[in-house]
């Protein structure tokens, strides 16, 4: 697979590291146990568009939004978790 | 011999010399083994799979089923290589496989009279019981029975290589489509590849004898080669096979570099494995010759028509004098011409009542073959009218089946055409295109415009600006084909290499294995080494006849890489053995080496395990020296491979707030703490030391399994968690060479061998200072301790390493090791890899106060579980008793040894010479209470069982003093 990164250009995928699903915004401190379980272990699982994190660990080491299409791998698009 | 006397594209100037068998015989440069093999009157070269019957030479190429040898000896030895595409070297040695005692007379052949036991599901239905003897007895007697080559025992002696290359334009195949799909781009000025799996470039004009612009067509493919090979931008490659198309234009390629020459050179690759990326890709793979399946059509030969002209003009070889043609359609009549035109006596076969007739030879019309005669090759042909001609070969000519592989890789379904009786590729993968033979266009002038149009079209879709080429002149050959895929009767074989016949397929549809997947796995149409390159067309035909269904709605299998077998090595380059992965040296590698050091490996790194003297008889001897010169006086320990990161910016003190569970942000400039992270499930990542050099920047260290993965950790906590945070986060750990000095004495080392002032009210516990080091370096001085000791850690430029650790030597501190290392840091109850193993929590380690209740930290939430919080936990320990071996299981003393009862775990043990026993910690469910009661050490691996004290895990100072010192 190829990966768009957004500093580097399109690079292999085996430059990078990824995690899996993006996860979704991480509660607040005082937010109730149930939101921490979601937040940690649930990760929706689409047969289609997918958000995912991926590091450009032997490049820039920068962490990347990918949308990755898990039926085709066709990639969407990449942008940087910071901008 | 066969050779005919002038002819073909083999230099009969240097003979080659080789030898089958056993059996020395010559051939030429520009032959393969198929060839030299034919040309030298051998048509038996091998038994088949399952009844071990005899097999010949059946194709021209690498869909070739039958003709599988073992090439070369000893280490370099191959099996299952197709002689078809073995290019023929001075010395070459090939062995026939799958038979005993001799190719001739092969024992196993009685197979042959079982074979209406051996049908389809055969090893399903028989070897059913008692389970118990699958494994012990049916699989090994059908592993020696049924087979292919033998694989090389010994290592291989050669070297592989890998390369990545980008291109604008890759074209697969170099016959006349690729060749004018690669000129045509070229000009455009693209960067071009151009693979071809045979080692001449020309496709099928090597094979045939056709004309372009009123001129031998190879003079044209000479023409374009010359003015490819002059272009800067384009890549030739001959020898090398596009076995697999993979996401987003990645194309994975093996280059055969010196598989042609009996040894590579020193300087030069055995293969060399290719992953190339590419824009645009023209598949022009051509198309190779189906067999019809008629009773006795596996007798050595019988051979495809197509290669029969192919061994005629490409190696002036004969494969017979008395030949039979068998042709479903016009393309076996060029066959049946240049057998004519060769010498041989020639007798068309073709179904068709209106066959034309043929000058110079007889035409059997309306006609089929049903039958050939032979004991170890071929000797009559039996036709459906009775007759039997007398013949030496027989050339079928089943249609044409398009190369589409790597058009399917992606998912793509191939499509059936009724009107040309062949599967065309569907939807190949974004950015390729197919052209030629491969996507259905038979004739010489269709692949040439074809190729000229894709070539120029991918090279403008890469962005470049091309003019169309002026098309060549050639013909368009008739192409009348009425598909014909087999003749009633039996042992009529469609896998050859599998030994699948017409009705093993029927069969598997009478018991319902009418999906075409269900009966590929069931009778193992196509899944041999060939993976049905000539098989699966027939018997998708025969299935979808037996089934009462069309072709179309038959469909394929799946097609996965790779397209023809890849040796592992071409995939594995030269990432093998010590090679497998970069060798981590730390600064002091060399210098510990000169100092009687062995090494171990700590992950990718190699750390000095301890330093042997004379006189020393063992490791122990070494370690418990080390340990006992660092608790009596003083030593010093290469602590490199610790992973250092620097936190810098504004909002530092911020960021490390956030990932360690432990507040950073009070300790003052100069100053260091302890401090653990947590991941955000609630258990421990990680442990080290965190010294604030300024304000605004913090040095890190992290452990040196771990390095990687905490630098990963603060850049997702920042980029992704925190990026509001001003801060910078730089990984430091080659930057350092780290020392560790440790001992009563190390305050008097270190004094002489800094400058600066290391007394306890200048450098106290947990500070930092940078100093200036005699001999002019600078570098930093923490004083933090693992041992228990009065300690310090150094750390210098790289290049100063070798230096310092002179000086401290000379000052009468002693190198150790990490063995002693691990003594020093178990006697002291320190937390390491095997406490640290992502099961624990800071609660187990005993570290549950360092957890913060004021500040939100990665992992505080989840670390409140009810379960991380359960008091019933197995923490941390320590343990005093003979045995002890890291691993064992703890029980209460008395009760059984079963799963239920296990109360915990040895995580690390070692001899204390200073205590004079073993001492060991544990990680012990209620341990706390259990200090200073009996437990039982039960280790049914290693066959101990005995008992130990629970102890409190601080074996030596655990008030600390020693440190303060």
């Amino acid at each position: 697979m190829r990966i768009p990164c957004p500093f580097c250009g399109e690079r292999d995928a085996a430059e990078f590291l990824t995690i899996g699903s993006a996860p979704p915004p991480r509660p607040a401190a005082d937010a109730p146990m149930a939101a921490w379980h979601d937040y940690v272990h649930l990760r929706d699982n689409p047969a289609g568009l997918h958000a995912e994190l991926w590091q450009h660990i032997h490049g820039c080491r920068q962490w990347l939004r990918v949308m990755r299409d898990t039926r085709t791998h066709v990639v969407a698009g990449a942008e940087a978790c910071r901008r | 011999m066969t050779r005919l006397a002038t002819g073909g594209l083999i230099d009969r100037m240097q003979p080659r010399r080789f030898t089958f068998d056993g059996r020395g015989y010559q051939g030429y440069a520009g032959d393969t083994l198929a060839s030299a093999l034919l040309a030298n009157g051998l048509r038996l070269v091998g038994r088949s799979f399952k009844y071990h019957r005899p097999r010949g030479i059946w194709g021209l190429g690498s869909e070739e089923p039958n003709a599988l040898v073992e090439l070369r000896a000893g280490g370099r030895q191959e099996p299952n290589t197709r002689a078809t595409t073995a290019e023929l070297f001075e010395g070459l040695v090939a062995h026939s496989q799958n038979r005993w005692p001799s190719l001739r007379f092969d024992v196993m052949a009685v197979n042959g009279l079982f074979g209406p036991l051996l049908s389809a599901g055969f090893y399903y239905k028989t070897f059913m019981w008692p389970s118990s003897f699958w494994e012990k007895v049916y699989e090994p007697l059908i592993r020696r029975a049924a087979g292919l080559g033998r694989a090389a025992t010994a290592p291989d002696p050669d070297r592989y290589e890998r390369m990545h290359a980008h291109c604008d334009v890759l074209v697969v195949g170099a016959g006349p489509a690729g060749l004018a799909a690669a000129l045509a781009a070229a000009r455009s000025g693209a960067r071009v590849i151009l693979a071809e799996e045979d080692f001449a470039l020309g496709g099928r004009l090597l094979a045939d004898r056709q004309e372009i612009n009123g001129a031998p067509a190879l003079d044209w493919v000479a023409w374009v080669l010359a003015e490819l090979q002059n272009l800067p931008e384009v890549t030739l490659l001959p020898r090398t096979t596009v076995f697999g198309a993979f996401d987003h234009g990645t194309y994975g390629a093996v280059q055969r570099v010196a598989d042609h020459l009996p040894e590579p050179p020193p300087d030069m690759p055995r293969q060399r494995g290719w992953t190339i990326v590419a824009k645009r890709v023209v598949l022009a793979a051509g198309a190779v010759e189906r067999p019809i399946a008629f009773p006795g059509n596996d007798r050595p030969g019988v051979m495809s028509a197509a290669a029969v002209r192919g061994y005629i003009h490409r190696y002036g070889a004969l494969p017979g004098r008395h030949a039979v043609v068998f042709t479903a359609g016009d393309d076996g009549l060029r066959t049946a011409t240049a057998l004519r035109d060769a010498g041989a006596e020639v007798t068309v076969v073709d179904p068709r009542p209106e066959a034309p007739a043929m000058p110079g030879m007889r035409v059997v019309a309306g006609a089929r073959v049903v039958g050939t005669r032979g004991r170890l090759g071929l000797s009559a042909v039996q036709l459906d009218s009775g007759e039997r001609i007398a013949a030496d070969v027989l050339a079928v000519a089943g249609g044409w089946n398009p190369t589409l592989h790597l058009s399917a890789h992606q998912g793509g379904r191939p499509v059936w055409d009724a009107a040309q009786a062949a599967f065309l590729p569907g939807t190949p993968p974004p950015g390729m295109v197919v052209a030629g033979a491969a996507a259905g266009r038979f004739t010489l002038a269709a692949c040439l415009a074809d190729g000229a149009a894709a070539g120029l079209q991918a090279a403008r879709d890469a962005g470049h600006d091309g003019r169309p080429l002026d098309l060549p002149q050639a013909e368009d050959e008739p192409a009348g084909l009425r598909a014909l895929y087999h003749v009633p009767g039996r042992k009529a074989f469609v896998d050859f290499q599998h030994d699948v016949t017409v009705d093993d397929i029927a069969l598997a549809a009478r018991e319902g294995f009418r999906s075409v997947e269900h009966a590929k796995r069931y009778t193992t149409l196509g899944m041999a080494t060939d993976q049905g390159r000539t098989a699966n067309v027939v018997g998708l035909a025969i299935l979808a006849e037996a089934t009462g269904r069309g072709i179309a709605e038959t469909g394929t299998t799946m097609f996965r890489p790779p397209y023809t077998p890849v040796t592992i090595g071409a995939l594995a380059g030269a990432q093998t053995g010590r090679d497998f992965r970069p060798v981590r040296r730390t600064p002091l590698h060399a210098w510990s080496a000169r100092h009687g050091a062995s090494f171990v490996d700590s992950g990718a790194w190699q750390r000095a395990e301890w330093y042997a003297r004379p006189g020393e008889t063992g490791w122990r001897d070494s370690v418990d020296r080390e340990v006992l010169q660092v608790r009596r006086a003083a030593g010093f320990c290469d602590v490199s491979t610790l992973g250092k990161i620097e936190v810098v910016g504004p909002d530092a003190a911020a960021l490390l707030d956030f990932v360690y569970a432990n507040t950073m942000s009070t300790l003052k400039p100069g100053r260091i703490r302890y401090g653990i992270m947590l991941r955000e499930d609630g258990f421990v990542l990680d442990d080290g030391t965190c010294a604030r050099l300024a304000k605004d920047r913090f040095f890190v260290t992290t452990t040196t399994a771990n390095a990687a993965r905490v630098m990963q950790h603060l850049e997702y906590a920042h980029q992704v968690l925190r990026p509001e945070l001003d801060v910078a986060i730089l990984s430091v750990t080659e930057a350092w060479a780290q020392i560790a000095l440790a001992g009563p004495q190390a305050r008097d080392v270190l004094a002489q061998v800094t400058q600066a002032d290391v007394s306890n009210a200048a450098l106290p516990h947990m500070a930092c200072l940078d100093a200036a080091f005699v001999g002019g370096l600078r570098g930093r001085l923490y004083r933090i301790s693992f041992s228990g000791e009065l300690a310090y850690e150094i750390g210098v430029p790289p290049e100063a390493a070798e230096a310092l650790a002179d000086r401290l030597l000379a000052a009468g501190a002693v190198p150790y090791g990490t063995e002693a290392l691990g003594v020093l840091r178990i006697e002291k109850g320190h937390a390491g890899g095997g406490e640290l193993n992502g099961q624990t929590t800071a609660g187990d380690l005993g570290l549950g106060r360092m957890l913060s209740t004021t500040k939100d930290f990665i992992g505080r939430a989840l670390a409140q579980r009810p379960a991380l919080v359960d008091p019933a936990r197995p923490v941390l320990v320590g343990l005093r008793g003979a045995g002890l071996r890291t691993g064992a299981h703890l029980l209460a003393p008395g009760a059984a040894a079963v799963t239920e009862n296990d109360l915990g775990h040895v995580t690390a043990a070692c001899w204390s010479p200073n205590l004079q026993q073993t001492i060991g910690l544990a990680l012990l469910a209620e341990g706390r209470d259990r200090i200073g009661t009996r437990i039982r050490v039960f280790d049914a691996l290693r066959g101990h069982d005995g008992e130990a004290e629970v102890a409190a895990p601080v074996f030596i100072d655990p008030e600390g003093t020693r440190t303060r010192g």
